[in-house]
């Protein structure tokens, strides 16, 4: 007997979603960011306005005066969804728990000399309120803005700034022998100490910011620009020498994830801006404005933090933020 | 002559898929064949599959060892170095 092994292939019958083949063709799979996020935002049948914004729709394109003929080009390159996010920042999250372990079971942050240990209180753990601001702005981006593509990486990277928050808490736990009272002295230099005023103030306007994509300029890269990098890239590098290591390694999480998330704001705008000059006028506009608040409310955190040498650092992070803005079209290149 | 072809055969996965894209890309002379539960590519002479390209496709770095996870088989002498897999006959150029 002769036995003949062939295979046959089954064809399927369909490549991809409807939703997907109607953009894509009907030959070409889709990945699972696509079928995650292209076309998912409701469009039509929203039955009634809302009570509260009567002048837009539940979901509405102008809730922001950028204008794009289709909001699914603002595509994430990291091509997040659920899963890739989850993978993602669980690999950040067991990495730092090690780092907490090891801090720990050497006693790294104990290493902390005397007036690192102080600026470490008063100017790195009241940023636990500036980046539960940083959420709060990023989940309104998620509910005003527009397309999937925009709302869902809004939400991730909502989620990541709670998780920096956690990260600065665990810091202060760590130091004050899990009693939460660094947290509390904290709260008390968020509301009240001068140095810290200009830059809840700033925090608190960024909240009644109409236009969304406003609030994702002047917060993702107006505000961290400044702000979030003067505590995390110039202010903890300069403790570093006066017994920081522990501390670097520690927090190292927000600045792997705050670099992550920049890939995803550059795209965003950069992408926004290149698609009419009405949009790059606007987007320019905003990140002029707010980065000129941004520097104002940076500059007395600065001079407490650093003392003379803070006028330096403040203006190093200007030049690079200029530089970057330039580069997704938004500013004149810096001469 | 003509000239003699290498070949690669990937997992028809998920995971393969923006590798192929990449190889498809980079390597207009290749030929890809969908058979079931394989990709298998053949490409006269030369084929070459960039760490770059494959990082774009992916939406974050690829290393050039993760290859392997949907490799099934090849032909062709290998070179490979932190940015490039390639594969061909005869002596390096």
């Amino acid at each position: 007997m002769k036995l003949d092994i062939r295979t046959s292939a089954a064809e399927p019958r369909r490549q991809a979603y409807a939703y997907l083949t109607r953009r894509f063709g009907e030959d070409r799979q889709a990945t699972r960011y696509e079928e995650a996020v292209f076309d998912l935002q409701s469009t039509a049948n929203f039955h009634y306005r809302p009570v509260w914004q009567s002048e837009f729709e539940l979901y509405d394109v102008k809730k922001t005066a950028i204008v794009l003929a289709d909001w699914y080009v603002l595509l994430d390159p990291r091509q997040f969804y659920y899963a890739t996010y989850n993978i993602s920042r669980a690999g950040l999250e067991a990495a730092n728990g090690k780092a907490f372990e090891l801090s720990e079971k050497l006693g790294l942050l104990a290493e902390l000399a005397d007036g690192a240990r102080a600026r470490v209180l008063d100017t790195i753990l009241p940023m636990r309120h500036y980046e539960w601001g940083a959420n709060r702005i990023l989940w309104s981006i998620c509910d005003r803005g527009y397309g999937t593509a925009v709302t869902s990486a809004a939400a991730f990277a909502a989620m990541d700034r709670l998780g920096m928050a956690q990260v600065i808490t665990k810091v202060g736990l760590a130091l004050d022998g899990q009693t939460g009272s660094s947290v509390e002295t904290a709260k008390k230099a968020w509301l009240d100490a001068p140095e810290w005023q200009g830059v809840r103030r700033l925090v608190e306007d960024s909240f009644v910011i109409d236009d969304w994509f406003e609030a994702f300029v002047a917060q993702n890269l107006a505000m961290d620009g400044i702000i979030h990098r003067f505590v995390f890239d110039e202010l903890r590098m300069a403790i570093r020498p006066a017994g920081g290591t522990g501390l670097v390694m520690v927090t190292d999480i927000v600045s792997d994830v705050f670099a992550d998330q920049a890939r995803w704001i550059d795209a965003v705008i950069k992408i926004a801006a290149a698609a009419s000059p009405e949009n790059k006028e606007k987007l320019a506009g905003w990140f002029e404005t707010w980065t000129a608040r941004a520097v104002e409310a940076a500059t007395p955190l600065a001079k407490h933090a650093l003392g003379d040498n803070s006028g330096e650092a403040i203006e190093r992070l200007s030049r690079e933020l200029s530089a970057r803005a330039a580069k997704l079209g938004i500013a004149e290149v810096a001469s | 002559m003509s000239i003699q072809n290498v070949s690669i055969t990937l997992n028809a996965s998920g995971d393969a898929r923006p590798l192929v894209e990449a190889i498809r890309a980079d390597n207009p002379t290749a030929t890809i064949a969908n058979l079931p539960s394989v990709v298998k590519i053949d490409a006269p002479g030369r084929l070459v599959v960039k760490a770059e390209s494959v990082s774009e496709r992916l939406g974050r770095t690829w290393d050039i060892q993760e290859l392997h996870l949907s490799l099934i088989s090849i032909s062709g002498n290998i070179d490979q170095d932190d940015d490039e897999f390639v594969l061909s006959w005869g002596a390096k150029s």
